[in-house]
Parts: structure tokens; sequence; C-alpha cells
């Protein structure tokens, strides 16, 4: 998980409007990526400014903001909303909304409390819990899906539905309990314990070396069928950039605590949800659907199992993500969904740069958008601002980072590139 | 030119409940031909061409595919015999780039994985839209949200010659077309049939059928009132066939009200 972190598809929805020629040398690459910022294809440039200002600005007012222990924090308390807002970019591409995450996680993060409790007459080990509570996530959101399918109800009301009623089946779910306690050790390490300090640097290094290898292989392919690539520079540039980051994350990390167990699990999804979007059949047919439903439909695509299949992810990750909240907590109670973690989440994709009008956004989106909002939340925190300052100043980034999308469209439409 | 039709049309008949769309049509175009179809609003032309594409079923009369009666249920069934239709609005995803939309449905997979075969994609693409000259466009990894109204026409194109199809028909290609982007997709259209393809052109501007077409079928009301080869007719001829050719069937005042 890094700003860097592999970059998509050559030229797919959101690269630069033109492709490399053969033989760029890196200055008409620069420029020309320049040229199509101007335009207003903005990228993933806003958001790194962003979060960069926000950076000094914490860091100027609370020496504790950017140091190895409140980066670990950092992580874990962005580690939710971030799964939860990787869910939100697949409904969010088909230009459809989920208003129910926030509380079908907390029916995810129950479910796991109560399977693990001791005093059950059959506990539930780890393993089959994750996958009961991951499996109640996608029956929730392929029943959402059907719904605004088959019966044609717009997803704004299914999901509102949803809002009331999987927050009424948490509470009855809870019952009288008030509060649940999480006593399975799995569940309570998820987000509570680190990886031993050796551990973490092989698997960064791994990870280094096989996104490296990849995008040679990529090249390397591409050369051989005589099609352009992005110059060299550009590809030693990446992979550099890439080592640094999560070299540098991992060495901060080691500083403190470590790297958390639950950057592993965020890494896998976001390498697995990146591949499903990018690489595969179904990811390329998502964003048909988002960016011409008509178009798809007469190319034979069924429009409404890929937007059932949008919902039954969206909804299974946000089981994940109520699943890491809970083991965050350790314990579930009846206020479990409430709060912010709904508008947090959808905040994130939406500041990460995923268009609410559907075909335009990557799970990275998500991963950036998470990063500033938490980033937000954990500075006024430090600076010891009540909650309802917090609520203030991250509404008015959500309103600033739409400000910025809608103005780039505009310019793009003025330049032809809407 | 060869003898047999690849597509030919026998007394085909459509109605919608009391409206006799189409009645008793006969049509025919064969391989290197492009044929027009003109007719005024309301003559019968998007729902003929909706009867080849499979999107509607016939009521009674025959189509014929290289000379074999064959029945078209769906668009499935139009694509599998190599008919493809280029409709007015181009069906074209303005988020996904060249290669993307001409493989829209229909993506190369590749490796254990059955990830998406880009590279055959990309290269098939390229080669297609060489293969009609198409120069205009500078990258196939460009958004189409990018592409002018003639460069899009011209994907929509590479996108149905691309399946080996064998007919195509372009429904009001150059309608929203300034003059240089008509010219390209003129042009585009002429290749076709230089390339062996049976072209059938739907369009109101008879200018352009004049430029391009060899034959040209005219719809009244429904019903076929003309057939011309373009040498042997003017268009002062096709404008009075349009708009007054003779009508075997002389339609009923009531149905022309619903009509």
């Amino acid at each position: 998980m890094s700003a860097t972190a592999p970059a998509p598809v050559e030229g797919g929805p959101g690269a630069p409007a033109v492709a490399a020629t053969g033989g760029e040398s890196l200055d008409a690459y620069a420029r020309r990526w320049w040229a199509g910022v101007k335009a207003g294809e903005l990228g993933s440039l806003p958001i790194v400014i962003g979060l960069i200002i926000i950076a000094i600005v914490f860091q100027s007012r609370n020496d504790n903001f950017l140091t190895a222990g409140n980066f670990v924090n950092l992580i874990v308390q962005a580690a939710a909303i971030t799964t939860i807002g990787m869910g939100i970019v697949f409904v969010l591409l088909l230009g459809e909304i989920d208003l129910s995450v926030g509380y079908v996680s907390a029916v995810a993060g129950v479910a796991t409390a109560l399977l693990t409790l001791p005093d059950n007459s059959h506990v539930f080990a780890a393993g089959p819990t994750l996958v009961i509570a991951l499996l109640i996530g996608l029956a929730i959101g392929t029943m959402h899906g059907l719904i605004i399918t088959k019966v044609g109800i717009p997803s704004f009301v299914v999901t509102l539905a949803g809002l009331l009623g999987w927050n009424g089946v948490v509470l009855l779910l809870i019952g009288d309990r008030g509060t649940v306690i999480i006593q399975n050790s799995f569940f309570v390490g998820f987000a509570n314990d680190f990886l031993p300090s050796a551990t973490a640097w092989i698997v960064a290094i791994v990870g280094i070396v096989l996104y490296a290898g990849s995008l040679f292989w990529q090249r390397r392919q591409r050369a051989r069928h005589g099609l352009p690539n992005a110059p060299d520079t550009l590809l030693l540039l990446r992979v550099v950039g890439l080592a640094i980051a999560v070299l540098a994350v991992v060495y901060v990390c080691n500083k403190d605590r470590g790297i958390p167990y639950v950057l592993l699990m965020l890494s896998g999804v976001y390498i697995l949800w990146t591949y499903v979007l990018n690489r595969t059949r179904f990811g390329r047919h998502i964003y048909a659907v988002g960016g011409n439903a008509e178009a798809a439909r007469r190319a034979g695509i069924n429009v409404d199992n890929i937007k059932i299949a949008c919902f039954a992810i969206c909804s299974m990750m946000a089981a994940l993500g109520g699943i890491v909240l809970a083991s965050r907590l350790r314990s579930v109670d009846t206020g479990a969904g409430g709060g912010s973690i709904l508008l947090y989440s959808i905040a994130a994709a939406v500041i990460g740069g995923t268009s609410l009008f559907g075909g335009r956004g990557h799970i990275k989106s998500a991963v950036l958008g998470a990063l500033v909002i938490a980033s937000i939340d954990n500075g006024l925190g430090l600076l010891g601002l009540s909650a309802g300052t917090k609520f203030v100043i991250t509404a008015g980034v959500l309103l600033l980072a739409v400000t910025v999308d809608s103005v780039a469209r505009k310019g793009r439409e003025s330049h032809g590139r809407a | 030119m060869s003898d047999t039709p690849i597509l030919e049309l026998r007394g085909i008949s459509k109605s919608f409940g009391a409206v006799q769309a189409l009645y008793e049509v006969d049509f025919h175009v064969s391989a290197g031909e492009v044929m027009a179809l003109v007719g005024d609003n309301g003559a019968g032309k998007s729902t003929l061409i909706k009867c080849i594409a499979g999107i509607y079923s016939i009521d009674s009369g025959d189509i014929l595919f290289d000379g074999e009666a064959v029945s078209i249920h769906g668009p499935k069934d139009a694509a599998r015999l190599g008919i493809e239709v280029v409709y007015q609005d181009l069906a074209l995803a303005d988020n996904l780039d060249v290669v993307q939309n001409m493989f829209l449905g229909r993506e190369e997979l590749t490796g254990p994985l059955r990830a998406l075969d880009e590279l055959t994609m990309e290269k098939r693409a390229n080669d297609t839209l060489a293969s009609l000259s198409v120069t205009t466009i500078r990258s196939v990894r460009q958004t189409v949200a990018g592409l002018s109204g003639g460069q899009r026409q011209s994907v929509a194109v590479a996108k149905a010659v691309m399946w080996n199809s064998r007919v195509v028909i372009l429904d009001e290609p150059t309608a929203a077309l300034g003059v240089a982007q008509t010219r390209q997709v003129l042009d585009l259209v002429k290749r076709l049939g230089e390339q062996g393809l049976a072209v059938v052109l739907i369009s109101h501007n008879l200018h352009d059928i004049f430029e391009v077409a060899d034959s040209i079928t005219v719809l009244r009301l429904g019903q076929n009132v003309a057939e011309y080869k373009r040498s042997e007719v003017t268009q002062t001829q096709v404008v009075e066939a349009i708009t007054a050719g003779k009508l075997s069937k002389v339609p009923g005042v009531a149905e022309e009200v619903i009509a």
C-alpha cells in the first residue's frame, strides 16, 4: 500500500490520453503528461499534493504527527475505511451507490464476535468464521443486486432500506448483551498484531522483485510484438519509486511496533482487485457498463449480472472491513457500523478520484482517499480538536476534492477529453 | 459483384399492432456492393434493418443468406452469419480506449489466469484500422471521448468489420458530421465495398448516396417503390420515388393516421 503501488495497465481508463510511442524520450513523455494534466487528466496528482500539505500542516502544529508510532496508528486507523472504500469503488464505477456498507460491515463484525464466543455450544475456529462472515457479506450484496436489477429499484433506495434494515439486524443479533468482546486470538491479532521485522523485510523485497519482474516482462512482450513502450527511464523510475516507498514504510514501521498484519491483508486485496479491474474480462465489462450501459448490452454483456456481482463484491468488502474494525476495537457493541464509517468510506473513494457518474476510478482511489481522511482524523485528534471540528474539516476536504474533480472534468471537456 | 446476393429478403412483412410497418418488402445486397436504403421518415428503413439484425422478428417472408434460407431470432444469430450493424449512436463507451471498444464483449484472453490479451488485441486493432486506411487516429490507446465524430464513426465501423463480417449495415453514418468528417466516412464506406463486403447504407443525404452507392432501394410507407442502379438514375427521380412512389397496396386512411 503506497502512493506508487502497481501502476494501472498501460493506457487503462484514466491513464494519459495518448499512449507512449516507441523510443520516446523521458522528456517528451513528461511534456505530454504535463499537457494532459493541464487538460484535466489529473490522475493522482491533486491527492498526493493534498497529502503533502496535510503532513506539513499537522507536523508544524504537533511534532507527534510524523513519528513512527503515529504512522503505524494511521495505517491501522485507515484500514477499515480503505477496505470498505475498495468495495465502494466497484459500485461507483457502475454509477450506482451503496449506502448500506456501514451496517453490513457491522453485521459481519457481530457475526464474527458471536461465532467465536467461548461460551457457545459450538465455537467456530478463525478460518471458518472468516469464511462465514465474508459469505454473509456476499449474500447481502447479491440480494441488494438482485432487487436493484431484477425488480428495477434504484440502488439509492434499496441500500437506504439496507442502511436501516441491517442496523436493525445488528441490534437483534447483539440483543441485550450490549457489548460483545472478541476473544478469538486470530481476530484480536488481525488489526492489533505486527509482523516480525525480518519477515516484513522479506515480504517487502519479494513484492518489489515481483513488481519489477512483471513490468519488465510486459515490456519485453510488447517489444517482441512490435508495440510501443513507455520510455525505459520511466519504467526504472516506477520500480525505484515503489522500492523506496515500500522500504521506507517497512523501515519506519519497524522502528515502532512493526508492519501491522492488516497492512499485509490490504496489500493482498489491493493487488487482487486491481488485477480484476485492469486485467480481466469482468473488470473491463464493469468499466463498459459504467461508461455506456447500452453499448455494453449491445456488445452482448449481461449488464444485470455485472451489477449484481459488483454489489456482492461491495458488501463482501464491507464485511471484511467490519471484521477489521471489530478487531481493532476488540469488541462490537450496539453502535457498530454507525457514526462516520459509511460516509468516510464513500468519501475515501470519491476523494481518491473515483467518479460518482460511473466509468472512472481505480482501487487505488480508495487507498489514497482513506489515507487523506485518516490523516485528517488522526491529525485533528492529536491537536485535541472535537469531533465537530473533525467533521467540518473533513467535509471541507471532501467538497474540495469533488470540486477539483469537477473543474478537471470541465477542463477535459473543453479539451475534448471528457 | 457476384450473381447470388449475400443477403436477400423476400416478401418481408412486419406489423406492430394495427400498424403495418413493412409490407412484402424485397431487398438484396451482393458482395462488393454498396446498397443505399432510402425513404422518408416512417418509411420502414429502421424496422427493416432491425429485422435483419435480429432485434425484431419478422411476421412473414424469407431471409436468404448466401442463397439459403436462414432464420434470425436475435442479434447473436445475425452476428454468427456475419451481419454487423453500426447504429447511429455508435454504441461506444467514452471512458474506454479504442482497442477496448473494438473488442468489447469479445475480448481475447491469454494464459492460465485468463487475463486480457492486450498485446493481441492492440495489434489486431491496429491492423484492422490500417486495412481500412484509417490514418487519423494517432493512438489506439486513447479514450474514445477524445475522438472527433468522424474518428468515432471509423472506430465503430472498424469494430463491425473486424469479425470476418460479410454484411455491414450503416445507419445514418454521416448525419452528425461536418464536411471533412463526412469525406472520411464516405471514403471508408467505399473501401468496405472494394474489400468485398456487402454494405447497406441508410441515409437521408442523396448527395452522399450518389457518391458511394452502387444501387438504391427506395421504401415508402413500408413498401418497395423502386430499385435503381446509381448510374441509371438522377437525384430528381429518387426524390420523386421517396415522396410519391407508386404503392402496390394503398394504406387506408385509418392506418395512415396511426402511422
